[in-house]
């Protein structure tokens, strides 16, 4: 879950590490309040969650607090691929001498975070990492053992930092250590991290990312930031018809029937068992089939869960038939979700034989879903016919239908 | 022979008591030869049997009563209990920890990973059915059913480890289905951070007279692919590799994240076709369907056998 600007510049000072005297606030007056109280040249910057801000007009400069806020009424209304601001971040400009970049991020390969350091900060550091690697230093530490400050000199060290901004900078990259691992973080980035006239250093931007199935942890935190339970904080907002499917999902707790995502096609999918979502959603790709939605359902759903998943993805409009396909399950009951998604058909008035393109669900309980699918008129394909070639099938079908 | 487990192998199911976990229990007594669980751990639950397995509340109980080490864990307890068990597990002595639990957060996993590395233990998983040995033995919930896994799985050359759980069965399924059997079958979970990655397991297979071929299931995600194709180049492994690729149409979505936590699109570098390209270069083919992996199989491990 991604942290706007100024919720990641409040779990920065929370941490101990210096900000600037910046506010927050939803109101061009009150910008305008925050400037004078900061007195003297501001930026304002759109709270949105998506890159390019700057090149959007998003990011603005001021010398009085008039002008700052007029620009937060012109920020505070511009929409940024797509995203209305939170808010705006009146921030004061700070002058630096030098612009230094600190990360920590997870390495999947060593299974261990990652301080991230380079003495280049304000721009990409990827590039950097390309361009200048001497520049940024790399360390790995422990899951168990705390970061220690020999570890954060260490990596400073590496890229040729030495003098007091070396000893200044220990206890930041410390506390920045600290923060990723007790918030769960799989991100926390201080870019850039400036360092002032006086030598102190002080961090002008932050990004940070919670993962989701930490977030029950972390509600103290949260609660503070103003962070609802039900803020999913995707890279877009879920449609109407996503929505459906969580509902559907949390009808009960057996099995999982939800996690929908919608397209524009007219191919319902009822797909699933993890990785079988995958595959099947290329395959129909492949033969030239245009899907509905991609979907997951597995774990041995009920039957009314299997009826609810079929009934949203038949009654999405522009949807023709729906396809119901799974790799071999072993604890999902094939005859529960063939009962499920028959009665979807018919308690919405359709003809099963014709509205389910395919039934592959190969598994526990087999034969008895065949038997209610034969009695349906449904075409249904055991283990022998493979996922790929049920998939073909179902495309064909819809094919002739249209 | 096998990887990991073979007929021998003690192991116990830490939160036995739980519906699936009796169960799972069930189906690993009856499959094969009859998996060895020596016992089952759920606090508070001091007494009890499951399927005749004597329930403990701790893991040292469980070793005391076995009367010597005990080889594994089948971990299945809530994600916020999950690394304590593991960790209790780890500390009296027992080296392969199978977890079945989902939604892990990875920091939890990487302390139990490295806390196993320090102590010469094995995770597999999280998020994972376990492993099997066809015929001989499994080590969770992998293949369901005894009688649903004997329909899938047979005895073979073939290794096969996989990132979903249920893909793990439908390509040994496809491999049997077609005369290529498997020495063993390991589901490793899809996560952002697992305790054992394909590369982590090659030199056991490597070292394994009866494995002739890899056959591994991928997803998008991650640096796992990578990894591997480097292992493979720099060990001259003697095993070809086919590899099946799932999840291509999320090249064209970056920033969704469909199905497994570990399938979030981060970069270009976790890319399908970024990675097909690098198993590529590596020797590694990457099948367009399922259904093609026994014919790629058997034509590479007949050119290895020709040119040895």
């Amino acid at each position: 879950m991604r942290f706007f600007e100024y919720e990641a510049r409040e779990i920065v000072k929370r941490a101990g590490i210096p900000v600037t005297d910046y506010g927050f606030t939803t109101d061009a007056q009150e910008a305008k309040e925050i400037a004078a109280r900061i007195g003297g040249p501001t930026v304002i910057k759109s709270q949105v969650l998506s890159g390019g801000r700057m090149k959007a007009g998003g990011v603005k400069f001021a010398d009085t607090p008039e002008e700052a806020e007029a620009h937060a009424k012109d920020i505070l209304a511009l929409e940024i691929n797509g995203h209305v601001p939170r808010g705006v971040l009146v921030d004061p400009r700070a002058e630096f001498e030098q612009e230094y970049y600190a990360g920590v991020v997870w390495d999947g390969i060593r299974k261990k975070p990652v301080m991230i350091f380079s003495p280049v900060g304000g721009i990409d550091i990827e590039q950097v990492a390309e361009e200048q690697p001497d520049k940024v230093g790399r360390r790995h530490f422990s899951n168990i053992l705390p970061f220690g400050d020999f570890e954060a000199k260490e990596v400073i060290a590496s890229t040729g930092v030495t003098g007091s901004a070396l000893n200044r900078l220990v206890p930041i990259l410390t506390r920045l250590a600290k923060l990723f691992v007790e918030n769960d973080m799989t991100l926390a980035e201080i870019n850039p991290l400036a360092r002032l006239a006086d030598g102190s250093f002080v961090a002008l931007d932050a990004h940070m990312d919670m993962e989701n199935e930490a977030r029950g942890r972390h509600k103290a935190l949260l609660k503070d930031l103003g962070v609802g339970d039900d803020e999913t904080r995707e890279a877009r907002e879920p449609t109407a018809f996503e929505l459906a499917g969580e509902a559907v999902d949390s009808q009960d707790h057996r099995g999982v029937a939800g996690n929908v995502t919608e397209f524009n096609g007219n191919l319902g999918l009822v797909i699933g068992a993890g990785g079988g979502s995958l595959t099947l959603f290329d395959a129909v790709r492949k033969y030239g089939g245009d899907p509905a939605n991609y979907c997951e359902i597995g774990g041995n759903p009920s039957v009314s869960k299997a009826k609810g998943l079929a009934k949203l993805v038949l009654s999405k409009p522009g949807v023709d038939k729906i396809a119901v396909m799974m790799s071999i399950v072993s604890n999902t009951r094939v005859d529960i979700v063939a009962r499920g998604v028959i009665a979807a058909c018919l308690e919405l008035g359709m003809d099963p034989a014709e509205k389910i393109a395919i039934f592959r669900i190969p598994g526990a309980w087999e034969e008895e879903g065949f038997k209610i699918l034969e009695r349906y008129g449904v075409e249904y394909a055991d283990r022998s016919v493979s996922m790929h070639e049920a998939a073909r099938r179902a495309v064909e079908k819809i094919g002739a239908a249209s | 022979m096998s990887i990991l487990v073979d007929e021998t192998t003690t192991f116990i199911v830490q939160g036995i008591t739980g519906r699936e976990a009796v169960n799972l229990t069930r189906e690993c007594l009856d499959y094969g030869k009859g998996a060895k669980v020596v016992g089952g751990v759920t606090p508070g639950r001091l007494g009890r049997e499951v399927h005749g397995v004597p329930v403990f509340d701790t893991v040292q109980q469980a070793v005391a009563h076995h009367g010597a080490p005990i080889d594994g864990s089948v971990v299945t307890v809530p994600p916020a209990f999950t690394k304590d068990a593991v960790f209790e597990a780890i500390e009296n002595g027992i080296k392969t920890i199978v977890i079945v639990t989902e939604r892990i957060p990875r920091r939890d996993v990487a302390q139990m990973v490295e806390l196993a590395a320090l102590r010469g233990a094995r995770i597999i998983g999280p998020n994972c059915l376990g492993i099997i040995v066809p015929d001989v033995i499994k080590m969770g919930g992998i293949g369901g059913p005894a009688k649903d896994a004997a329909k899938a799985y047979s005895p073979g050359p073939i290794g096969v480890i996989s990132r979903s759980g249920g893909m793990t069965t439908e390509m040994s399924s496809t491999l049997t289905a077609a005369g290529l059997g498997q020495s063993t079958a390991v589901s490793i979970g899809g996560d952002a951070i697992i305790g054992q990655s394909y590369a982590e397991l090659m030199p056991l297979f490597e070292a394994d007279e009866q494995t002739q071929g890899i056959v591994i299931y991928t997803e998008p995600g991650g640096r796992m692919e990578a990894e591997l194709a480097r292992w493979v180049t720099e060990n001259d492994s003697r095993l070809p590799i086919v590899a099946f690729m799932a999840g291509r149409f999320m090249d064209e979505m970056p920033g969704m994240s469909f199905g497994h936590a570990g399938t979030i699109v981060e970069g270009k570098e976790d890319t399908a076709t970024e990675k097909i390209a690098r198993l590529a270069e590596a020797g590694i083919t990457v099948a367009e369907e399922i259904s093609e992996i026994p014919d790629i199989m058997k034509a590479k491990i007949a050119e290895r056998s020709v040119s040895a």
